[in-house]
């Protein structure tokens, strides 16, 4: 057993920005545009830095894939207590086009290459709400997996996860090495101490290319067009039940 | 000839800090992390108190110890005694960020830092350094400083408290006045003179602990803004202290304020440019908002040249705070530098609120809206660790004392 916890972390648009829509339909505008590290990323280090206080686990390492500024996220990641970072360029075209697939191969690639035990992900990023990385990394490790997190306890080679179901919460077993995917409710991230930000400026982060991973970054999708949820229109007061029925089916609801 | 030499000299203060005036163009990046991470703090944990500690003047115990717990209360402090072991921009920054969401807590975190730890780091033994810093990094407890009496704010060579010496003890009386933390502190520094004859160099500087027997607190102070921090005298009667609580050299006392307000003065500044920023914010908000004329008010000129205004003066006020911190943090000269600076965010602090209850009209009179808090906030800046005209007074000083005047 390595000790050693792969913690993915994205950079998104921060989730107080209001959103704008290009003018031309193709995406959001990011130029300029106040980012940070993805709210359910943040609850995945957290955890990973708990477990390493706990001494259940050894290091921890935080990933990010992007351009030069995904550097910022990770060096949040330390400041919270990650031990090094490892950055994986990509930027440019390949940027906009980068999608879960192509990141679960990379985490599945570095997980193989750092000998990981864990890899914890957030369940989803706040900006494409994919909920796929986690899934897709274990389908192409051939590991078990723990998703939407609530609660992880370590008991010897096995974890035990309380998950957020649509039922409720179930709880599994599953063997390491393993990937966890965190929830809302499995930990309340700390705010970096400011010792611990000195700290950070002195941890490694080292700079890999997906090619080097073996990765190639074609995309299969296409974004078509982007658009603003439709204007929400405003409602109008029945006095009756009849009313209501025979309004829902003149406007074709039933 | 000699004036050119002068100007020479004059010149050559200024680059040496304006090498660095390059840093503040674009700031260090754990220093972007740390302002970061105290803006997150102030937005998340700070801003939506801050109205309702105002009205309860209540005192904030659980932000302070998760600030404690971040090393914000002791960021000067070596990491060995238990603070964040960081320079005066980090502090100045943090300072800012941490006042623009509540300007009490700011307070709170500056008499902590600038006037109790500060003086102790400087002047104190090793000892004393354990046993009276390091307990009051983590928030858990605070301290402040008893400078002020009844009869002296600005004229602080007039201490009229005494000490004398006892035996292995010393004996103080005397009042303080508007003592900030008072309430709540553990543990204060208070000046008293100790010889009358050498006038402002019989002064000395003690350590007490609180509560003590002979130490008494006055009624809290109502005051008009930061209403959540305590204000108070310190009364002392026969207050008995060991010979060893004395802090610094017998004598050195006014030397040690002035030292300790000086770098007090950069924190202030932080604190100042917290509530102009808060303001200019409220303003600049409302102003997208709220449309008359057919249009949001913010596309008038009238309310830009407002903006235009506050932005001004906040942006210099801080750029003149960064450059005190720099030149503190390259162990040069800067109280000059410290002056201009609090001069600058206290009277930008008083503009800029002034100008965001203009802008919100009405709206900016009622307690609805923060406005009119960052008003009676920004009103003591320009008052606490030397007033507006002292701080003319120092810069007047030393610009005479460049032209050899």
């Amino acid at each position: 057993m390595s000790g050693r916890v792969l913690v993915g972390v994205k950079r998104v648009i921060d989730y107080a920005v209001k959103i704008r829509v290009k003018p031309d339909n193709s995406g959001v505008v990011t130029d300029g545009v106040k980012h940070s590290m993805n709210p359910f990323c943040e609850i995945a280090v957290e955890e990973a830095v708990k477990l390493k206080e706990k001494k259940l686990i050894k290091e921890v390492v935080a990933v990010s894939c992007g351009p030069q500024q995904a550097q910022e996220t990770i060096r949040t990641a330390l400041a919270m207590g990650a031990d090094r970072g490892i950055h994986v360029e990509v930027s440019g075209k390949d940027y906009e086009t980068l999608g879960p697939l192509h990141v679960s191969k990379i985490l599945a690639a570095l997980a193989k290459k750092e000998e990981a035990q864990l890899v914890i992900l957030g369940k989803q990023a706040i900006d494409d709400d994919c909920n796929q990385t986690g899934q897709m990394t274990a389908a192409l490790l051939d590991w078990p997996q723990g998703t939407f997190a609530s609660e992880v306890s370590l008991e010897g080679d096995k974890i035990k996860v309380v998950r957020e179901i649509d039922g409720g919460l179930e709880t599994i077993k599953i063997n390491t090495p393993a990937v966890l995917t965190a929830d809302l409710r499995l930990n309340t991230p700390r705010y970096a101490t400011l010792p611990n930000i000195m700290k950070a400026k002195k941890k490694k982060i080292a700079n890999v290319k997906p090619a080097d991973l073996g990765v190639e970054l074609t995309s299969r999708l296409e974004v078509l067009r982007v658009d603003e949820p439709p204007q929400r229109l405003a409602g109008i007061k029945v006095e009756t039940v009849g009313d209501l029925v025979s309004k829902l089916k003149e406007t074709g609801k039933i | 000839m000699a004036a050119l030499f002068k100007a020479r000299r004059v010149i050559g203060l200024c680059l040496s800090g304006q090498r660095r005036m390059s840093q503040l163009a674009e700031l260090p990046e754990t220093h972007q992390l740390l302002r970061q991470t105290c803006r997150d703090y102030a937005d998340r944990e700070l801003l939506p108190i801050a109205a309702r500690l105002d009205k309860e003047h209540s005192y904030p115990v659980k932000q302070i110890q998760e600030l404690g717990a971040m090393g914000v209360m002791a960021m000067e402090v070596p990491e060995e005694l238990g603070g964040a072991g960081m320079d005066y921009l980090a502090y100045s920054l943090a300072m800012e960020e941490i006042s623009r969401g509540c300007a009490n807590t700011g307070v709170i975190v500056s008499v902590n830092n600038s006037l109790y730890i500060g003086p102790i780091l400087k002047f104190g033994s090793e000892e004393q350094k354990r046993q009276w810093i390091t307990p009051f990094t983590t928030g858990e407890k605070v301290g402040c400083f008893a400078l002020s009496e009844p009869g002296n704010g600005s004229d602080a060579g007039a201490a009229s408290t005494m000490a004398h010496q006892e035996g292995d003890e010393w004996v103080l009386n005397g009042t303080k006045a508007w003592i900030t933390n008072s309430w709540e502190a553990s543990a204060t520094v208070v000046f008293a003179t100790t010889d009358k004859k050498l006038k402002h160099k019989g002064i000395s500087a003690f350590l007490v602990p609180m509560p003590h027997p002979g130490l008494t607190l006055g009624k809290k102070e109502d005051k008009l803004g930061i209403r959540a921090s305590s204000t108070a005298n310190i009364i002392l009667e026969d207050c008995r202290i060991p010979k060893g609580n004395l802090l610094g050299p017998r004598g050195a006392g006014f030397k040690i304020a002035m030292q300790t307000l000086d770098s007090g003065r950069i924190g202030i500044a932080a604190q100042a440019l917290g509530i102009a920023q808060a303001s200019l914010d409220c303003a600049a908000d409302y102003a997208q908002k709220r449309t008359a004329f057919g249009t949001p008010i913010g596309k008038l000129q009238a309310i830009q040249f407002k903006l235009a205004d506050m932005a001004v003066a906040v942006e210099s006020a801080r750029l003149l705070t960064w450059k005190a911190a720099l030149l503190k943090d390259s162990n040069k000269s800067y109280t000059k530098e410290a002056a201009m600076a609090k001069l600058a965010a206290s009277e930008a602090a008083t503009f800029c609120s002034h100008q965001a209850i203009q802008v919100l009209g009405g709206m900016g009179y009622v307690t609805d809206m923060p406005a009119e808090r960052h008003y009676r906030d920004a009103r003591i800046t320009e008052i606490y660790e030397g007033t507006s005209e002292i701080q003319r007074l120092v810069v007047g000083s030393h610009v005479l004392k460049e032209y050899q005047l």
